[in-house]
């Protein structure tokens, strides 16, 4: 109904006004204030595009966003193929009644803190951790590999935590088709697996989307990972922001990198804007 | 056809669940070393290092720290969520769509960002870092996720109990109170148990805005300097143990409900 | 002397741009059953709603009890709703949901139990009070929004389509538990259906609508008999349509020339006027009987036996576009192809408005 008649207009901004005040002060403000900080000195507080300069003169600020843009690629290609197969073996071949456990476990580890999860496969790969123990000890390997510190380290701590994330949601995904769909195929003549090509496999493309959008966001900010289980040996652009605050103060640069990472986001955003859409039941 | 299908979906299962499983049971193991490195060979069990955990009170205090951040900062964006949802659910306003975009917003960025904005902001302001600034910018992560689940849960159902409650005689505040809020409690304890884990697992922020008094995360993140350390795996292993018992409450209590 | 309980005065409503309500008016006696009938998209809703207070009409006022009500809110005005789908508080038991409107005005808690329970018996349900509304049945459900709007003796109770989410059996039953509800308690009942059958069991007064306006109104026999319009002839009960034009006038009587011959009524009509006539599936028969009008010759297209009588559909041989609806004994033999002479009884030819 488009008329409620009995209310004023006070009542309803009342209501929204908080949680819009919320979000203007700590969210939008911030925000601007960033936006000033990147357009100013370091040494003397005055107007300047340095920083946002800097990051395309210096190839290692450069190569921090290169490095992140592709460990961000990989993570998320890695994770939803490595997802999508055990999301269906899980909706399909996992008998009902036992579904529901099957999933919470495959996602249990979701609950160890994050710091702790890196920290834990920093335990698995570390020079002398249980992987190197297990090669050295069955006589594979002489020497220990270098596991720990490195881009590989870094991609494995990452699709650990998003391949759960996404079998979560590609079950999701894969339980709200209706069965019938798969009957009509069948009846139709499609085999399983032109039924899985034709039919389900593009049903489910929009949640993948989804889910791969919020690997992307979530994997390109994360600090904690790549610190932990990359080392220094390969910054990527969240490790490159903290140095600038952690190290030397520097809070313009590290404003001028966070907003050009956010710029990176957003046109991710852009480009899956209409997958994306929250809207009412 | 099927039994190949059958057998290589079973090899496959279990593969990811070693892969998922691996770093937990490592943890959880050498948490119970005897010696001094979570390395192989195993020399336990021995709980000498959660006593070791449970002695610290910088640990002890932190996990205070965490809960209080997490609940405070939950009930607050749940609260505010929940009113500015009932608000666009159920009354027309102008540029609905865009404000509603507006809240929703702060999902699509980065903790980190938000996290350095505040900084930003808060180091202009001059307001010190503390426990408040991270609890301010747990708000800020939670309260657009509150909103998204809160919102889409107010049906168009609802409408015609509120209306019988306002047609009976309730003044608006009885209706939010008697009718509204106990009608969304599903989605409300939902929005607020999820902030709460989140707030609970946050990093980052409270990395930035805190300073002495600080969060669990923080806490074991600065743990984290003395390197590979059993102590490091007790506190996690616990930190999983309270986890894994809220979320086996939380199915128990809510998901088995049966729907009204 | 005494003013209508309720007093719609030109009332009309637009969504946007759409009208939906075109300048309505209409009166409602005190502990009259109302029956507001017609199809979806006809204003019927809409004219509760107001009447609710729901909604604000754009132009017009409603007076109840003799009080400008146009602008009062739901919650200040002597009505209550009972709405579709009962929107019972899921959170509350049967008791609680019935006290709800005496919690309200401040009744305290025994004197609320004891009210809810004598409300809840008035409805046949005393045994439910502790229950959840989940616990129970649709027709249950529906009984407890009764009596949560009825604890607290509005002077007029709103129904909207209060019986639609039910089956055929349980709506039929619940339809004679409304009637007696009613006359017990002798709160005026306003009711909007689209089912006519539901409309002449219940109503004392019956209004048709359609496409935002009133088309017919008055107790459910004189509708029936007497349509005022073609639609209100063709949606309250079927009806075979006649259209011609007056070629004779007398002292008291008329000739219309119809496609199927000349039809005479008992008015007098201006010569030359197009007249619309509506005839009773039930007032036509095979054959020519003396005294009749003679109808024409018709092509049977299709027979229902319907148990107590067979349902005959066929079209006019000299007007094709005229379709005869009839209702015939159940002996009857006429088969589909046959073709068939039609009559029927002067005095039943219904004279149309439009």
């Amino acid at each position: 109904m488009n008329s409620t008649g009995n209310s004023g207009r006070a009542l309803p901004w009342a209501l929204v006004t908080p949680a819009l005040g919320w979000t203007l002060l700590f969210f939008v403000l911030p925000f601007v204030a960033m936006g000033f900080s990147s357009l100013t000195s370091h040494e003397n507080g005055g107007f300047t595009l340095a920083n946002y300069s800097q990051f395309f003169s210096n190839p290692s600020y450069w190569q921090a966003m290169v490095n992140s843009l592709q460990v961000t690629a990989i993570v998320t290609v890695v994770s939803v193929l490595l997802a999508y197969p055990f999301a269906w073996i899980l909706a399909e071949q996992v008998p009902e009644r036992w579904q529901r456990l099957a999933l919470m476990l495959a996602v249990l580890p979701f609950w160890t803190s994050y710091v702790v999860r890196s920290y834990s496969w920093l335990l698995v790969l570390a020079q002398n951790g249980v992987i190197n123990r297990a090669l050295t000890g069955s006589g594979l390997i002489s020497e220990p590999l270098q596991l720990a510190n490195t881009r590989l380290a870094t991609v494995t701590g990452f699709v650990h935590f998003f391949v759960m994330l996404l079998t979560l949601t590609i079950f999701a995904n894969l339980k709200q088709l209706s069965p019938s769909y798969r009957k009509a195929a069948a009846d139709l003549g499609a085999g399983p697996v032109r039924t899985f090509l034709h039919v389900i496999l593009p049903l489910t493309l929009p949640g993948i989307m989804v889910g791969a959008f919020l690997t992307f966001v979530l994997c390109i900010g994360d600090y904690i990972t790549p610190q932990i289980l990359g080392g220094n040996n390969e910054l990527l652009m969240p490790q490159l922001v903290m140095m600038q605050i952690g190290r030397r103060g520097d809070f313009p640069l590290a404003s001028a990198l966070s907003i050009i990472l956010m710029a990176v986001v957003t046109i991710a955003y852009l480009a899956c804007a209409r997958w994306l859409k929250i809207e009412r039941a | 056809m099927h039994r190949i299908v059958r057998i290589a979906s079973w090899i496959y299962a279990l593969a990811v669940y070693g892969f998922i499983f691996l770093p937990v049971v490592v943890l959880v193991l050498f948490s119970l070393q005897s010696t001094s490195f979570p390395i192989p060979p195993f020399t336990g069990p021995s709980l000498r290092w959660y006593e070791a955990v449970l002695s610290d009170r910088r640990l002890t205090s932190a996990l205070v720290n965490s809960l209080s951040v997490a609940v405070l900062s939950s009930a607050t964006a749940v609260t505010l969520s929940f009113l500015s949802a009932w608000g666009f659910a159920r009354f027309v306003l102008p540029g609905s769509g865009l404000l509603r975009g507006l809240i929703t917003l702060p999902l699509t960025v980065s903790y980190l960002i938000i996290g350095m904005g505040l900084l930003v902001l808060f180091n202009w302001a001059g307001v010190p870092k503390s426990l408040l600034a991270a609890g301010i910018g747990h708000v800020v992560i939670n309260l657009p996720l509150c909103f998204a689940i809160i919102y889409s849960q107010m049906g168009d159902h609802q409408i015609n109990i509120e209306r019988a409650a306002r047609d009976l005689g309730a003044p608006e505040w009885k209706v939010l109170l008697l009718i509204s809020v106990p009608v969304m409690a599903p989605a409300i304890f939902a929005g607020f148990f999820l902030s709460m884990t989140f707030s609970w697992d946050e990093f980052v922020i409270s990395f930035l805005l805190t300073r002495f008094d600080t969060t669990l995360p923080v806490e074991i993140w600065n743990l984290l300097r003395s390197g590979l350390n059993p102590k490091t795996n007790a506190v996690g292993s616990l930190v999983f143990a309270v986890s894994i018992v809220l979320v086996v409450f939380f199915e128990l209590t809510l998901l088995r409900r049966k729907p009204a | 002397m005494n003013a209508p309980l309720v007093d719609i005065r030109d009332v009309s409503h637009r969504f946007g741009q759409h009208p939906v309500l075109k300048s309505v008016s209409l009166t409602i006696e005190t502990g009259s059953y109302t029956i507001l009938l017609g199809p979806s998209g006809s204003g019927k809703t809409t004219l509760l709603s107001i009447l609710g207070g729901f909604v604000n009409p754009s132009e017009g006022k409603v007076l109840i009890r003799g009080q400008d009500c146009t602008f009062v809110p739901p919650a200040k005005r002597p009505t209550t709703t009972v709405f579709q789908d009962y929107a019972l508080f899921p959170h509350m038991s049967v008791g609680g949901n019935v006290g709800f409107g005496l919690r309200m005005q401040g009744v305290d808690g025994a004197t609320r139990a004891a009210k809810a329970r004598e409300a809840l018996a008035l409805v046949g349900l005393a045994a439910a009070f502790d229950k959840k509304p989940h616990h129970l049945s649709g027709g249950q459900r529906q009984r407890v929004a009764l009596a949560r709007a009825l604890v607290i003796e509005p002077a007029v109770l709103l129904l909207d389509e209060p019986l639609g989410a039910l089956d055929l059996k349980l709506r039929r039953q619940m339809q004679d538990e409304l009637k007696a509800i009613q006359k017990r308690v002798g709160t005026a009942f306003i009711h909007v259906t689209h089912d006519q059958e539901e409309a002449m069991a219940l109503a004392d007064h019956c209004v048709v609508m359609n496409d935002g306006r009133i088309e017919d109104e008055g107790p459910p026999e004189r509708v029936y008999a007497r349509p005022a319009t073609r639609f209100s002839a063709t949606f309250m009960g079927e009806s075979t349509i006649l259209a011609g034009t007056v070629v004779e006038t007398g002292d008291r009587t008329s000739t219309v020339a119809t496609p199927v011959g000349p039809v005479l009524l008992p008015s007098a009509l201006p010569l030359g006027s197009a007249a619309a006539l509506a005839i009773r599936p039930e007032h036509l028969v095979l054959g020519t009987t003396s005294g009749g009008t003679k109808l024409g010759k018709a092509d049977v297209s299709d027979v229902v036996f319907q148990g107590s009588f067979k349902r005959m559909l066929a079209t006019s041989v000299e007007e094709p576009s005229l379709q005869f609806i009839a209702k015939l004994p159940a002996t009857a033999t006429v088969r589909p192809g046959d073709t068939v002479a039609i009559s029927c009884d002067t005095d039943q030819i219904i004279l149309l408005a439009d």
